[in-house]
């Protein structure tokens, strides 16, 4: 059997496997068609990677929505587009993907931050657009350092790639560093994960806006690129970016779409102005009904930086907020980040605590001295809050349930 | 049992070195014993010391988290320089509950896989050696009797989130904290869990600790603040039997599979 009709064979394989997968579980099917597809042909992903412009975006929070960002804006300049939409980011979910490319064109596919370095040979990647790192499910994969030293393993093998990363983020400087990088600053969020320098272990010295290295010399980039209020500056120009979902992660996922956009040649202003399209991303930001003329807004978060951004932007607004948490494997087995996140933020709102581990978030919000209720379903949970607004924050698990019953069209 | 003479200042909580020992959620365990405090009309601050700091000697409570590699070195050369007032401010009637990695550093030192020795504080007769497998998941510690629990006993069993590579062993005069009831613990082969001497614990208990067992957060408080008034845990008490629910689950799990496999 020739090696592309293995191929082949191997997409038509995958793809009954997935609509099994998705008839019989409900599931997305990406998954289980990949594996098959790797399984029948090892070298699918080389050849099905051929004729198309390959774009990785990876980062611990937002390569979902960065991903659709940049597929949205390069569309929107008129080019054909293939990406992994419903988020399957792990090499099983990447091949099918690629099948359902019609010619040659743009792929903008969201990687896994464990699986980018096994990615970037077989697919000849163009363009690498790195976010943040941070701890996630740390009883699964182990620390953000390693994770980091992976990536700079992939970048020190080729020099030559290009990199579009965000400079406010120890860890991914120190990952893209080797490679061509053009920076952009979104800015300091979550911290406490890079106490020390990645390239010596000294303390890093922090202040507002910047990070260094009193040691090794280590130090973020100098960029004029950055994230500002809602205002991408890129090159001297300021690009304002206007987009429907909310909070400033969302703009910070917004810049680095645009800035990826800008180096694929997709003038910035027309890159931007494609963005407010995007309303909701693989379900999150979905609006899902309450039965009683309300909605509910769903904000997936799955870690403390993820986390501590949703709470921040929840704070500002006038909403009761259900707090849904299980710790299966998917969500990390350990929720101990419930107390490396500020739920005193929520002080003065109406919450609730649901999912499987409720009671570890109600004991959580009973110490940040937040009214709670206790409620297993975050549906119900959402439906006993009084108030116009409601939003449901869910870890994955919970989240994917909340999005299989329904996210159908969102 | 320190003199217990009456308090002229508020409870002072110290979460040392929160950026390098803080990977997994032990700041809760500082959370809780404030609040425990402040609920009982006992006035608590919680005090951070950050990385680099000096370590003062008047804290009443010293929490050491557990944390990544590189931090841990640099934790570590902090502690170590600051023991004397650590020693002094023990001596002066403070606890010290160190988690995991701080754990390990409260002992005399921890070598890793490739013999690289990383120096601890030695405030107690213990070490640490990186094994394999990593212990990763729900531990259940049955905590021994001790007179340092005074008359109230040991606390009832503890509920906590396990997840390190080390293998502590004891010094010969040296009290484990408990027995393991499901979950690995110091996992040198003696079956029991963390450290207890006067006013210092050493555990490899996550989840936090404090926050799944009021009981023993609540002897904390008692250490530092001589009797204390009985305080509601029903909400913490439920996420501790259910916790308790889990670990024992999987240990029975655990404990059918060792035994048909040894059967073959």
């Amino acid at each position: 059997m020739s090696a592309s009709t293995r191929t082949k064979v191997g997409v038509v394989a995958g793809r009954f496997a997935g609509w099994l997968s998705r008839t019989i579980t409900r599931g997305q099917g990406a998954t289980i068609s990949g594996r098959v597809i790797n399984k029948i042909a090892p070298n699918a992903l080389q050849e099905l990677a051929e004729g198309q412009r390959v774009t990785l975006v990876s980062a611990t929070n937002g390569k979902t929505t960065t991903t659709r960002f940049l597929a949205t804006a390069l569309a929107a300049d008129g080019r054909t587009v293939t990406t992994n939409s419903t988020g399957a980011n792990l090499a099983s979910g990447i091949a099918p993907t690629l099948a359902k490319a019609t010619g040659p064109g743009e792929a903008v596919l969201e990687v896994d931050e464990r699986v980018l370095s096994k990615m970037v040979d077989p697919l000849a990647v163009e363009l690498l657009v790195l976010g943040n790192l941070s701890r996630d499910q740390l009883d699964r994969y182990g620390e953000v350092h390693a994770l980091s030293a992976a990536w700079r393993e992939t970048t020190e093998a080729h020099p030559e790639l290009a990199v579009i990363a965000n400079s406010s983020d120890p860890h991914v400087v120190w990952a893209a560093m080797p490679a061509k990088v053009t920076w952009v600053a979104l800015g300091l969020g979550w911290r406490s994960d890079a106490a020390t320098c990645p390239e010596c272990g000294a303390l890093l010295s922090w202040s507002v806006d910047r990070f260094d290295c009193p040691s090794c010399g280590f130090a973020q980039p100098e960029t004029e690129n950055r994230l500002d209020g809602t205002d991408l500056v890129l090159d001297g120009e300021r690009i304002p970016l206007s987009i429907a979902l909310p909070g400033t992660w969302n703009l910070a996922n917004a810049a680095l779409a645009v800035m990826a956009a800008a180096h694929l040649g997709v003038e910035p202003s027309v890159a931007a102005g494609a963005l407010d399209t995007v309303t909701s991303v693989a379900g999150r930001y979905m609006s899902v009904p309450l039965g009683d003329s309300r909605e509910a807004r769903v904000l997936l978060a799955k870690n403390p930086a993820g986390w501590t951004e949703v709470l921040r932007f929840l704070h500002h607004r006038d909403t009761a907020v259900v707090i849904a948490v299980n710790a299966r494997v998917a969500d990390g087995k350990d929720p101990s980040w419930l107390w490396d996140v500020p739920y005193e933020l929520l002080r003065g709102k109406q919450t609730a605590a649901a999912g499987e581990r409720r009671l570890d978030v109600a004991v959580r919000l009973r110490y940040a001295e937040v009214d709670y209720a206790i409620e297993p379903d975050p549906i119900m949970a959402a439906r006993a809050l009084p108030g116009d607004e409601v939003h449901i924050v869910a870890t994955y698990t919970q989240f994917s349930a909340l999005y299989r019953k329904f996210g159908y069209g969102q | 049992m320190t003199d217990e003479k009456p308090r002229d200042s508020a409870v002072a909580v110290g979460l040392i070195y929160p950026e390098l020992l803080g990977t997994y959620g032990d700041r809760g365990n500082a959370v809780v014993l404030v609040q425990r405090a402040r609920w009982r009309g006992i006035p608590a601050e919680l005090v951070e010391i950050a990385a680099g700091d000096p370590i003062p000697d008047n804290l009443d409570v010293y929490i050491f988290g557990g944390g990544e590699d590189d931090p841990m070195e640099m934790a570590a050369a902090g502690m170590r320089s600051s023991k004397a007032a650590i020693e002094r401010a023990h001596r002066g009637g403070a606890v010290v509950l160190a988690i995991c990695g701080g754990y390990q550093l409260i002992g005399h030192r921890y070598t890793a896989f490739d013999g690289e020795v990383l120096e601890g504080i030695g405030i107690v007769d213990l070490e640490t050696n990186a094994g394999s497998p990593r212990l990763i998941g729900e531990i259940v510690v049955q905590p021994l009797p001790n007179d340092v629990w005074g008359e109230h006993g040991p606390p009832r069993a503890l509920t906590g989130f396990e997840n390190h590579g080390g293998r502590t062993t004891l010094g010969p005069d040296v009290a484990p904290l408990g027995r393991v009831l499901a979950g690995g613990g110091n996992g040198d082969g003696s079956e029991v869990e963390g450290v207890l001497e006067e006013r210092i614990i050493g555990t490899y208990l996550h989840g936090p600790v404090l926050p799944r067992n009021p009981e023993l957060a609540d002897r904390i408080l008692g250490w530092v603040a001589g009797d204390i008034v009985p305080l509601d845990a029903t909400l913490e008490q439920s996420l501790r039997l259910s916790r308790l629910d889990a670990g024992m689950v999987k240990g029975t799990r655990k404990w059918i599979q060792d035994r048909m496999l040894a059967r073959g």
